[in-house]
């Protein structure tokens, strides 16, 4: 056993990769040295050629990704901060997304677009953001953001094995702030299944990222108060795993959904709709969401940013309510 | 850069390689003219942007390239994929949309592909195919196949942030990419000189890529820039860049009241027709009689009437498949 953050995590399983397939490399800004969050580091040394550092230019980061996956590559593209993806919207959405349907599955695109993600790191406008909702809207493409180490390693392995475009989301706050026991190998998992982490008969909370360590640091809490929440990590965003989402809440009958990302248009949104086309008869309570406040950036003074962010005192405050309705 | 004008009587092309370029840009061009009927009966339905007039851009460029090269190119893809050897009937019956077109309907006339071919189309966001060129190229060269891109867009990729991170990262990573402008003189009604500062070569100079600008209607022109750029990709070189100038003879889409030029312009330019040139050219060296060329015009008559024929009687895809292959399945990977 040992013990592992989230960003060794990342760095063990692209290691692993690149060792074992030949047709994986990372492309992005800055890798070979290592990268800002240091996810790259030392692998340029131990996989010479394979780690390449391209221009500022994330449009054809991605865009030469489904070149070079269309022939036999499996590219792993990182781009820097996830607020910098939106140069690409239209090589993942327009293009990437589309190859297996358009081809009636003739091309497929194996290829993997890691970014960092999320707020509370002082970042300010431009490094802060939420992304997943615009690109978890994109039939074709999967979206995934685990919370635990052990999970980034099995998820990253399934996202470059997985012969479909990948969103990898890395939320960048836990890169070294969570860290787990991990075992061996990557474990074989699947994209599209949530798990349910903690289980109990008052209420669901839904949540991924950071905001799945919230929420299970409220339900501590909400535990020493009598409180037993459901806590359910999505883990893939694209396509979504309606099956735990509804059972989890035909469970409890109150779901509490949590995220980062503001309110209006977030994945809490989609979810809540889920629960009321499928389980309307079994809720106790109208579905809740805690996110972030409807503002274009999340503020730069720390005192905003605190106020923009959720957090384990606002997600807990609203399950009380819920649990009390 | 330099600018090249290859004189015809100096080529080494015999009469049946000229033979095959007449047959084809022919069979483009009334392929194309069909196409334009169709529509307007109802045929075939939504956007279809005409080739003719660019039809030696297509037929010299294609037979530089070999079964294993690859092709992407932009939404006014009939003539690529024609000259590419794309089975006419699949393409046609991809514009009426049945299930035996070459993407089973799911394309239409913008996004034509056929991966047994290395087609991969097709694209209707403007430059948006030229990073993954490089892309394709980086395979190329990671797993030393030797196989070179021909990359086709039109002079209004210029303006696109892609156009220009695409050059510069095919020279950086030496990408065996052949970057092909049909310059037609307009991005859809705004002439190209009204969009760009300077000329096209000179940005493909710019960036250390060798460029040349050849005569978009002479197919012989076309076809040696075109060798020149695939023998240079090819043995390691690194890009290169072409523009013909050429002309479209038709508006930029069918609902194009091509308000933006006069019918003297367009006549000047038929004047430089390239499947009459070459047509006289070959009668004056003795290579083609008139015999010949008609039996050529009624193949052509003959496989585009096929080609319907078969669009007519094809299926209509099934409803029920429309949530087939929305992701591969791993297994499958």
């Amino acid at each position: 056993m040992a013990s592992m953050t989230v960003i060794e995590a990342v760095r063990s399983t692209l290691d692993e990769a690149l060792g074992k397939d030949d047709r994986v490399f990372v492309l992005g800004e800055d890798v070979e040295a290592g990268g800002v969050f240091r996810a790259t580091e030392g692998l340029a040394a131990k996989h010479p050629g394979r780690i390449i550092d391209s221009p500022l230019a994330e449009s054809s980061i991605i865009g030469i990704s489904i070149g070079a996956a269309h022939y036999g590559m499996r590219p792993v593209a990182e781009i820097q901060f996830a607020d910098f993806i939106h140069a690409g919207f239209d090589q993942l959405c327009s293009e990437a997304s589309r190859w297996c349907y358009r081809t009636r599955g003739d091309a497929y695109l194996p290829m993997v677009v890691r970014t960092p993600w999320g707020g509370g790191v002082h970042g300010g406008q431009h490094h802060s953001q939420s992304i997943e909702a615009y690109y978890a809207h994109m039939p074709g493409i999967k979206v995934v953001a685990p919370a635990f180490p052990a999970d980034y390693r099995s998820l990253l392995r399934a996202a470059i094995e997985d012969p479909n475009p990948v969103l990898f989301l890395e939320h960048k706050r836990t890169y070294r702030l969570i860290r787990q026991e991990v075992e061996g190998a990557p474990a074989e998992t699947v994209i599209g299944r949530a798990r349910v982490t903690r289980k109990g008969p008052d209420l669901t909370i839904i949540a991924y990222g950071l905001m799945l360590h919230e929420s299970l640091a409220a339900a501590e809490t909400l535990s020493s108060e009598g409180i037993e929440p459901t806590v359910v990590d999505l883990l893939t965003l694209n396509p979504i795993d309606r099956e735990t989402i509804l059972e989890t809440a035909k469970a409890t009958g109150k779901v509490l959904i949590v995220h980062e990302d503001t309110l209006t248009g977030g994945l809490g949104g989609e979810i809540a709709a889920i629960i009321a086309e499928h389980a309307f008869e079994y809720l106790d309570a109208p579905i809740r969401r805690v996110a972030g406040p409807d503002i274009p950036p999340m503020p730069f003074h720390h005192a905003m940013e605190d106020f923009f962010m959720p957090n384990r005192e606002k997600i807990a405050a609203a399950a009380r309510e819920l649990a009390a309705y | 850069m330099t600018t090249e004008t290859t004189s015809p009587a100096g080529t080494s092309l015999g009469a049946e390689q000229l033979g095959k370029f007449l047959y084809e840009m022919m069979l483009i061009r009334h392929f194309e003219e069909k196409c334009g009927e169709l529509y307007t009966k109802g045929k075939i339905r939504g956007f279809l942007h005409l080739y003719t007039g660019q039809e030696a851009c297509a037929v010299g460029s294609m037979a530089a390239l070999e079964e294993r090269d690859k092709v992407v190119t932009h939404y006014r893809d009939h003539g690529h994929a024609l000259a590419r050897g794309l089975d006419p009937n699949r393409v046609m019956a991809e514009l009426f949309g049945k299930a035996t077109g070459v993407s089973g309907g799911r394309g239409g006339s913008m996004h034509l592909y056929d991966v047994s071919k290395g087609f991969l189309g097709g694209y209707a966001i403007v430059a948006a195919h030229l990073p993954l060129a490089v892309g394709l190229g980086m395979a190329s060269n990671m797993k030393s196949e030797g196989y070179v891109t021909l990359c086709v867009f039109g002079d209004g990729s210029v303006g696109e942030g892609e156009f220009h991170e695409a050059l510069n990262l095919s020279v950086l990573w030496n990408t065996p990419t052949i970057f092909f402008c049909e310059n037609n003189l307009y991005g859809m009604g705004v002439p190209f000189h009204a969009s760009l500062s300077t000329e096209i070569p000179k940005l493909a100079a710019a960036y250390n890529m060798p460029a040349v600008s050849v005569d978009g209607m002479d197919v012989i022109a076309v076809h040696e820039a075109t060798n020149k750029a695939v023998d240079h990709a090819r043995s390691g070189k690194g890009p290169y860049f072409i523009e013909a100038m050429t002309y479209r003879y038709r508006g930029h889409s069918m609902s194009d009241p091509e308000l933006y030029r006069l019918k003297d312009e367009v006549e000047e330019h038929r004047q430089r027709d390239a499947i009459e040139r070459l047509k006289t050219q070959m009668m004056e060296a003795g290579q083609l009689d008139e015999a010949r060329y008609q039996e050529f015009a009624e193949r052509v008559d003959q496989v585009v009437d096929e080609s319907v024929e078969f669009a007519e009687r094809s299926p209509q895809p099934g409803i029920e498949t429309l949530y087939d292959h929305l992701y591969k399945e791993p297994s499958d990977g």
